[in-house]
Order: structure tokens, then sequence, then C-alpha cells
């Protein structure tokens, strides 16, 4: 298969799975969910290393490499952070006066 | 680094992120799902971090401190009603990220047409969330007017922007070594994510938040297109429809149209036509009444609305929940699913207030039981209590589902004064018989109940 047509078809599998997944996740938690997918997002991070950290670059690819190093940087260590930090007051019952 | 290897922690990485996303599914396993997470975002940026092409290091780890530094507190520093304004910006950020790398990856080679293509979606879309991410930050932290600013002829000069934008690309794509057209392309989908959330006001902010983290998501799929990465194709699918199905849901929960929603300037034309300043009779109620009749009820539903978060009152709440609860009421919360300026923005608050989260009730497990409740205590919610959207066709919120608050044998309702709402639709709840308004701030008033109702019970 070649790259486009194994790349359709795996999107199509994880847009799927996706929607699968995300069905299920309660309302209750749809504000950290959010922030989770945003994090995840910030995979950009993967083609940002690639374009800063290029052999030879030119001027042009080094400054925007590391902008966008820097603004998915921002996302992942925020987004993952805080979404821990608001499930962290997710509690039940016990623990709550009565 | 090996090839095959690097696939390897890819393929772990995407399963690390399947993974998160599954076990989101309840809040019991939510924290594990984040660890997840984290773990497969680790992976990707290691195994990237040791591939052969990658040589200089530098400005990598330059932009990691600055990105950290930058990241850490805008996670530890906002408080949680500004949540709905970081994730805003959060979007903001990945959709640079994705459309920077878009213009970088152009510049660096002329590509092939294929490439071309994903280029033009990536770049598109990162450039048109980027801005309309900051657009839907300033309103929600109030640096740009909230309301939305609509014009004669907008929709066509949107969809005209939109338009030629796509015509640019499929000229790129024809001929991607038309240089020229490349800044003109990015300049109008910069233009056009501006002009996307100017008619946009704040009760459509959730459908529009989801619809950015959809646009992000996409974006850096079609990187992965452009880069032939599995992994990005697949975190990118991932959070596409993820965002897709929290913005039908919101749809949903508003009885309207993506396009309604996107095209429809909610809230300018109805102020217009409806406000018609006859001043109707109201009943109205100071603390000690409402915590007369709080105290004696077996059964109380709290709904809380953006009010209740612009007051900072959840933490009032949480003391007028204990106070009820202590005296053996059962105190429930209804919340609407457009509740807020996000998906899920008034459980993430109550849950930081420690209210227990097995108090929180969907609208669809609670409406059937609001008739038999005693008292129904509406905090700074508005539309999502409004009648009118189950009794008057005509009204423009007719048929958008709500938490039947009206049925409940005493109504209170916490609100500043006799405004309308945003969208401006009188609501027939406030003039009810059985409704008492408790003029006020909310957090003042709900501080003032729980004075009177400990004093009572002391």
């Amino acid at each position: 298969m070649k790259g486009f047509e194994a790349g359709l078809f795996v999107f199509m599998l994880a847009a799927f799975l996706g929607f699968e997944l995300i069905k299920r996740v309660s309302p209750l938690l749809h504000t950290p969910l959010m922030s989770l997918t945003n994090a995840i997002s910030a995979i950009a991070v993967v083609g940002a290393i690639l374009i800063a950290g290029e052999k030879d670059a030119s001027m042009l690819s080094r400054i925007l490499g590391f902008t966008a190093v820097t603004a998915s940087v921002i996302n992942l260590v925020s987004g993952y952070l805080i979404t821990d930090r608001m499930l962290k007051m997710f509690k039940r019952r016990e623990g709550v006066a009565k | 680094m090996n090839q095959t290897i690097l696939e390897m922690i890819y393929i772990a990485a995407a399963a690390g992120f399947i993974l998160a996303l599954k076990w989101m599914s309840s809040p019991a396993t939510a924290r594990r799902g984040v660890l997840a997470g984290e773990i497969g975002m680790l992976l990707a940026v290691v195994g990237t971090l040791l591939r052969f092409e990658v040589v200089d290091y530098t400005w990598i780890f330059a932009a990691f401190l600055l990105g950290s530094a930058i990241g850490v507190p805008l996670a530890y520093k906002m408080p949680m009603t500004a949540v709905p304004q970081r994730t805003a910006i959060s979007h903001a950020f990945g959709a640079l990220a994705a459309a920077l790398i878009g213009v970088a990856e152009y510049y660096r080679a002329t590509p092939d047409r294929f490439v071309m293509t994903a280029l033009a979606a990536e770049v598109l879309l990162g450039f048109l969330t980027f801005t309309a991410s900051l657009m839907a930050f300033g309103k929600l932290q109030e640096l740009l007017p909230t309301r939305p600013i609509t014009y004669k002829g907008q929709n066509v000069v949107n969809l005209s922007i939109l338009g030629l934008a796509f015509v640019l690309g499929m000229a790129l794509v024809a001929d991607p070594s038309r240089t020229w057209l490349f800044p003109i392309f990015s300049l109008l989908a910069l233009t056009f994510g501006v002009m996307l959330i100017v008619p946009i006001g704040g009760a459509d902010m959730p459908t529009v938040i989801a619809l950015l983290n959809s646009y992000a998501g996409l974006s850096a799929s079609a990187m992965g297109f452009a880069l032939d990465n599995k992994l990005l194709i697949v975190a990118g699918a991932l959070d596409g429809s993820s965002g897709l199905i929290l913005a039908i849901i919101m749809c949903k929960a508003m009885n309207r149209s993506f396009s309604n929603v996107l095209f429809g300037a909610f809230g300018q034309v109805q102020t217009s036509s409806i406000a018609t300043g006859e001043v109707k009779p109201v009943r109205s109620a100071s603390h000690e009444e409402a915590a007369e009749i709080l105290g004696s009820a077996q059964s109380v539903v709290i709904i809380p609305g953006y009010g209740m978060a612009v007051a900072q009152a959840q933490h009032k709440v949480r003391e007028l929940f204990e106070g009820l609860t202590k005296r053996g009421i059962d105190v429930r919360f209804a919340i609407h699913p457009v509740a807020g300026r996000m998906p899920g923005h008034m459980n993430v608050l109550l849950a930081e207030a420690n209210i227990p989260y097995d108090r929180l009730f969907e609208m669809d497990e609670i409406n059937s039981e609001l008739e038999h409740v005693d008292v129904a205590l509406v905090i700074g919610a508005n539309d999502v209590v409004n009648p009118a959207a189950r009794n008057d066709p005509g009204s423009p919120i007719a048929g958008m589902p709500i938490l039947n608050a009206d049925k409940a044998r005493t109504v209170m309702v916490i609100k500043r004064g006799m405004s309308p709402g945003f969208a401006g639709i009188e609501n027939e709840l406030y003039y009810m018989d059985k409704t008492l308004m408790l003029f006020g701030d909310a957090k003042g008033f709900v501080a003032g109940i729980v004075k009177e109702l400990s004093a009572v019970h002391a």
C-alpha cells in the first residue's frame, strides 16, 4: 500500500475508534476530556522537532521550527497538567461532610 | 535510530493515546488515562528526538524550556472559572504550531501535488483555528465585546473569504511552485478565523470551542499525511472526532444545527423584536424567606449556570449544599449540557468546590423527577430553564431541550435584575405564581441564605 492510501486507511479507523471511545465519556468529564485531547493534539511537536532540528536548515525554517516547538510544548505541558488538576477534584461522597 | 524500532515506539505512543481516551470514560479511571496520554507523548517526543534527521538540539531544547516556562504556570495559576479561556488559548497554540510547520515544510522544498494537498489542509485549518481561538479567548476573557457582532451581508463576506482560500488552495495543488500564492492563502485563512468568531455570542461558545478542538486535531492529522507519519494521523483523528462529537452534543442540547450556530448570529435579531418593555409583576423574596423555604423542603434541586461561574459562587453553593444535607434534605444538582461556556464547565466548578460528583445529574436523568421536587433553585442560569422553549413555537429557542425547573413545587431564581438573558428572550418562568425571584449577586445571596440557615439551626 502506498503512503497515501495507508494514511487514509489509518485515518478512517482512528476516526471511528475516536467516535466510539468519546461517545462513552460521561458528560461529567467533558471539560477534562477536551483539555486532554487538546494536549494530545500537541503531537504536532513531532513535526516541529523535525523542522527545528534539521541539519543545515534555513533561518526561516529554524525560526518557524523553534516557534512551533515552543507553542506545542506550551500546549502539551499545560494540557496534561491542568487535566490532572481537574480530575483530582472529582470526588465521590466519602471525604465530603455528610 | 533503527527505522523499525522508531515505528514500534510510535505505535506504542498511539496505543497510549487510545487508552487515554478509553480511560476517560469514568472518573475512577480518568487519571490513569492522563498518565497513559503522558507516556504516549513522552514516547513520541523521545522517539522523534532520536531520529537521524534530527541533528541540531540547541533550538529544540531552548524551545522546550521556554514552552514549559509558559505552560506550567498556565496550568497551575489559572482559576477553574477561567478554564474555557485556557482551553481556547491552548487551541490557539496547538493550531499555530501545526500551521507554522506547514509553512516551513512548504518553503523547505517545493512539495509534490499530494503533499501540497495535505499541506494546504494543514495550513488552512491551522491558521483559521489559531485566529479563531484567539478571538474566542478574547471574548471569554472579556477583552473583546462578548455580544455577537453582526452586519448586513456578513455570511456572504465570510463565505467569500473561505471560498477564495479554497480556490487558492486548489491553484497551489495544481501547481505547488506558485510560491506567491502561499502568503495570500495563509492570510485568507487567518482572516477567516477572525471573521468566524465575530458573530458568535457567549452561549454558543461551548459549540465553537468544541469545533475548534476538532479543527486543531484535523490540522495535526493533515500534517501526518504531509510528513507520512501515522502517529500524527491517529492522534489528530482521535482529537478531530472528539471535538466533533462534543460539538454535535452541544448543538443537540440547543436544538440547533452547525450552520445555525456558525452563521445564525443568535441573539442579535431577537433583542429588538422581543424586549417589549412591558413590566409584569414578579414576586421577590429575601435571604430569610429563601432560607426558610429551603430549610423546610424535603428535596432541593440546584440548577447552576454561567452566572454562578461569573460570581465565583461555587464555594458558597457547597456550603449551602452541606447545610441543607445536614438537615436531612435531599440536595441534587441538575446540569444542562450547555450551561456555562464550554462542555462540562459546571461539573468542573462544582467538583472544585468539593461537591461529590454523584450528586450531579444530567438533564435526561433528572428532568422526569423535577415535578416531585419541593424547590428548584436556579443560580445564574436563564435560557436553559426557559419554558418558552417547550411552550412557544415562535420563540427563538423553541425546541431546545430545557431543565423543567417550572415543574418543581416552588421555584427560586437568584438573579442580578430583571434584564433578559444573553439571547434577549423573556423568561416566563420568572412570572409564574410559584416563582420567587431572589435579587442580588449569586455569591452574596447564597452566603446570606447559608448564614440564615445556620442561625436557625443553632
